[in-house]
């Protein structure tokens, strides 16, 4: 695969953000535009990356495994990460989550059994007087859903799900 | 009394550029760019008190006067990392007055020589680096960004990048690693980054909601700013409250307000729920120390400055108030501040690699009801044998909620005989 030949123009807008002596900066945006197809990064991507940038892939994977935003494996069409730090636990985050469990059937870090939503559990978010609330990670980048109900996000996990049919 | 920050609370549509020049916006910004000298604008901002908003609260003139003036090119980052549970402020500025914030970002340019700006947004943040991104296109279309600037030698672009989760990319040498393509690990200073920053080139760093004041400050004058506040703490601050409050939210108010006011004014907190009593503050966020409420009038009523919340042994910090009713045992959230330290600590210095570790296994036994007093005595011990040597202010954060919940709620720990 090949970053400049499906994705052109964002490859460009990239790369013009940074000085010549500063190209390296724009590994984090490729990134995030290699994971954009498949929801995690390839070995192929790495490659592809690192002779655009004139690094070295272990420079690369060393990126990678720093931020949590970043994927090396498959999962679901759709991360549902939810927040249950510290304010939004003291406004029944917790709670909310594993009624979120219960109502998927999976456990934190589980993916549905169609392979459509993997649910997380993740660090403040800035949004911390919405609780509860949580972000989706998927195809089309990431989404705030905040004030939420198990109910509410069972509708929010329904629309994603038939998004991510009609996309394939 | 009028908003400073907030403006998109009283004026309807402020983010779009019609509407915010319609109200004063972009002409200070001109008028910084075409009749005053960077000196000039450093010496208002300055003489206004501005004090960084991202938590050290350090002089923001003071900051620009440093930056190294040998050296070329030079560059302005925006940190709006805002990671620290309990602080949502800056993302309601980028997201309502996106022009006001991107407009002090560019007196800031200007005023320390910087023709590039980069803002560093936390990776979670795509929709507001979309708002501005859009809001950054129109600024150019209007003439307010590109080169050659109301006709002067003065240029200037505006540049949105993305981390992708880590909330130590918040602290300002492992935000410039990151924008640089590496990972978000602290640099040894000195040197500063005034002098050595971006891509080894002076560099000025500050939080978003302290370029938002500049603005205002350069349309009204340093006096007027400073007649707002407490004479150590100038202007006005957004509180961001959470936690067991009616009316969780961002409170624009002047520096020293009282913690009562703010929690329970009723155009603010509006009480406690449940009508339960306020047991403790963390006033900046995770990284706090633990101010001791139960009921306390005194506490309730300390004005929300620097200098006065340091009089409750604590930080004011970034002004994330988290709110602890009596139903909240301080072990359980000493459980949740530690794992969240545990998972952000860097790895780049021992004493915190291994301290948030430690103190993330040993906080588990302690939360429960068969603690032991050795285990207590351990978790102390690692917390205070990390305070004072750690890379970067992480390290110390971690410790803040562990040591001073310990000791001033020691009820929440005793031991079953
Ligand atoms: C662990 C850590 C996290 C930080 N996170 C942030 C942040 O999210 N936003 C921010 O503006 N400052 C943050 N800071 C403070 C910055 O290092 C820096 O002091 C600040 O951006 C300077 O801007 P100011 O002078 O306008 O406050 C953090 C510091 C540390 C040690
Ligand atoms: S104190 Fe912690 S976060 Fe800071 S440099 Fe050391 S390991 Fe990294
Ligand atoms: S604690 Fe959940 S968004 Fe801040």
């Amino acid at each position: 695969m090949s970053l400049e030949k499906t994705y052109p123009k964002e490859v460009k807008q990239i790369l013009a953000k940074y000085p010549p002596e500063g190209k390296r900066s724009a590994v984090m945006p490729l990134l995030f535009l290699a994971q954009r197809e498949e929801g995690y990064i390839t070995k192929a991507a790495i490659e592809d990356i690192a002779q655009l940038l004139d690094i070295t892939t272990t420079e690369i994977d060393a990126v990678i495994t720093f931020y949590t935003l970043y994927h090396q494996e498959k999962a679901g069409k759709y991360r549902v990460q939810v927040c249950n730090d510290l304010p939004c636990a003291l406004r029944g985050a917790d709670k909310f989550l594993e009624d979120l469990c219960e109502n998927l059937a999976i456990k934190v870090g589980e993916t549905t059994p169609d392979g459509a939503i993997t649910l997380e559990a993740v660090a403040c978010l800035a949004a911390c007087n919405n609780a509860p609330m949580f972000q989706t990670q998927g195809p089309d980048g990431i989404k705030y859903y905040e004030n939420m109900t198990v109910a509410k996000t069972m509708d929010v996990i329904q629309t994603l799900k038939h998004a991510g049919k009609e996309a394939e | 009394m009028a908003y400073v920050l907030l403006r998109h609370r009283e004026i309807p549509d402020l983010h779009k550029i019609d509407v915010y020049k319609k109200n004063g916006g972009l002409a200070a910004f001109k008028n910084a760019v075409t009749k005053m000298t960077p000196a000039e604008v450093i010496d208002v901002v300055k003489n206004s008190g501005l004090r960084g908003r991202g938590g050290a609260g350090f002089s923001t003139g003071m900051k620009w006067s440093f930056i190294d003036a040998k050296s070329w090119p030079h560059y302005i980052v925006a940190n709006a990392d805002e990671s620290e549970p309990g602080t949502f402020k800056d993302r309601e500025i980028m997201e309502s007055n996106p022009l006001q914030f991107l407009e002090g970002l560019a007196i800031g340019a200007y005023a320390v020589g910087a023709h590039t700006a980069y803002i560093y947004l936390r990776g979670e943040f795509w929709q507001v680096a979309d708002i501005l991104d859009a809001k950054i296109a129109e600024m150019e279309k209007a003439g307010y960004l590109g080169d050659n600037l109301f006709g002067t030698d003065f240029s200037l672009r505006i540049y949105t990048h993305l981390g992708a989760g880590a909330y130590i990319c918040g602290e300002e040498t492992a935000l410039l690693e990151s924008l640089e393509g590496k990972r978000g690990q602290p640099r040894v200073r000195p040197p500063f980054p005034p002098s050595v920053g971006l891509y080894n080139k002076p560099t000025i760093i500050n939080n978003v909601e302290t370029f938002t004041n500049v603005p205002m400050i350069l349309a009204n004058g340093a006096d007027w700013y400073k007649s707002m506040g407490t004479a150590d703490s100038a202007g006005v601050k957004i509180f961001s409250l959470s936690g067991r409050v009616r009316r969780p939210g961002n409170y624009e108010l002047p520096f020293g307000t009282t913690f009562r006011e703010l929690i329970y004014g009723e155009k603010y907190g509006a009480g406690v729920q449940d009508s339960r009593t306020v047991k403790a503050i963390m006033p900046a966020g995770a990284s706090s120390s633990m101010i001791v409420v139960n009921g306390d009038d005194k506490v309730l009523d300390t004005p929300m400055d620097y200098a006065s919340v340091r009089t409750l042994r604590a930080e004011l910090g970034s002004a994330s108030v988290i709110v602890l009713d009596d139903t909240v045992n301080i072990n359980w959230v000493i459980n949740k501040t530690i794992r969240f330290f545990k998972h952000e600590s860097c790895g780049k210095c021992t004493p915190c690699r291994e301290g948030t570790f430690w103190m993330n296994k040993i906080v588990q036994r302690v939360s429960g009801e068969d603690r032991t007093q050795k285990d207590l005595d351990l978790l102390m011990s690692v917390a205070k044998q990390m305070q004072g040597r750690c890379l970067c202010a992480l390290g110390d954060f971690s410790t803040m909620a562990v040591t001073t919940g310990m000791e001033r709620f020691p009820e929440d720990f005793q031991v079953k005989q």
